[in-house]
């Protein structure tokens, strides 16, 4: 199969139950009309899905993982961003 | 286990006509699983086989429920030869190539989602419950069947030459759907049945269409084959059935 002529596409469903779509998988396919019956068929077999999304994997950019140290380490000294971080006073109950 | 011997009524005949196309169609289809081009057409095409399965198994019930003898789906599955088998002759033919799959399963589909459009107003209220479900099934189906045929069709100079073989194979098949016998009369006068005259203009504009797109010259008119729905069949089902069959009749009631 000529990877030109059947690309991949990244599939995303949202579930009955959820409110956003999710990355389930990915489908090679000739055209986008195409990746959105192979999806179908492929990943909503067993009455998961309400809706599909597929984009080209070709048009997404991902992250270095040789990067994971500038990008990612820096937010573990923030403990302050989690709301853990802060003691609620008594008087406010329970939130 | 010996052939059962069926008493067709009419009803009884019509039913098992439209069962056994589906149930033949879907044999056909699930012989591609582990054999299609992709892995994403493999599951395609044995889903569509599934809801086939599925019609014909509501089918076969309804025709059991008509005929009173306490006999079951599997029974009209496995325990018919060939001559007792009503199915269209397009949907016994092997499956062939690619192509050949893609421009049956839209001939087929063309005619029988307007059909089952129209059956779900059958006088027989089991029929139309039925219609409602094949109804959604066959839309996807000659969705699916429709958007390949287009890419085959003003694809390659392979996809388009396999495929223009595929519609002067298959063309000659297509008569049958609009036959109407004895049988066929009694259903329709009877609102069991829409008659296939007055789907003609939804089939062709739907092939009309795809043609079109696909740039593929139209079929001309032909002869057409005609005799499965009296159990004239091709040389093919017989050997489809021994292959259908041979477990339930090697091992009666044999379980999972």
């Amino acid at each position: 199969m000529a990877e030109a002529k059947m690309p991949l596409w990244e599939v995303f469903i949202r579930s009955r139950t959820g409110l956003a779509h999710r990355h389930v998988g990915s489908v090679h396919a000739p055209d986008a009309e195409m990746a959105l019956q192979a999806a179908r068929d492929t990943y909503t077999r067993r009455g998961e899905g309400l809706s599909i999304w597929v984009v080209p994997s070709a048009a997404i950019t991902a992250s270095d993982p040789a990067d994971k140290g500038p990008l990612f380490e820096p937010t573990a000294s923030k403990i302050y961003r989690h709301p853990s971080f802060y003691e609620i006073p008594e008087e406010v109950g329970h939130m | 286990m010996t052939t059962i011997r069926v008493e067709e009524t009419p009803h009884l005949a019509y039913v098992l006509r439209l069962a056994d196309s589906a149930l033949v169609l879907s044999h056909r289809l699930s012989e591609w699983c582990g054999h299609a081009p992709m892995l994403e057409e493999d599951l395609a095409l044995t889903n569509i086989a599934l809801d086939l399965l599925g019609q014909a198994r509501l089918l076969y019930e309804h025709a059991a429920t008509l005929e009173g003898k306490g006999r079951s789906e599997d029974d009209f599955a496995y325990l018919r030869d060939a001559p007792q088998f009503r199915n269209l002759l397009i949907c016994e033919l092997p499956r062939g190539d690619f192509a050949f799959t893609i421009v049956r399963q839209t001939f087929f589909s063309a005619f029988f989602h307007p059909f089952w459009q129209l059956a779900r107003s059958s006088t027989d209220r089991t029929l139309a419950g039925i219609a409602e479900k094949a109804e959604k099934e066959v839309a996807y189906h000659l969705r699916h069947a429709g958007a390949w045929l287009v890419r085959l069709g003003d694809g390659t100079e392979e996809s388009r030459r396999r495929t223009l073989e595929a519609v002067d194979a298959l063309w000659p098949y297509t008569g049958e759907f609009f036959e109407v016998d004895e049988v066929g009369e009694t259903m329709i006068e009877a609102g069991i049945a829409p008659d296939p005259a007055s789907l003609r203009p939804s089939f062709e504009d739907t092939l009309e269409r795809l043609f079109a797109e696909a740039d593929l010259p139209r079929p001309a008119l032909t002869w057409m084959q005609t005799g499965g729905l009296r159990g004239v069949h091709t040389e093919h089902l017989g050997h489809m059935l021994a292959v259908m069959q041979h477990l339930p009749r090697a091992y009666p009631g044999a379980l999972w």
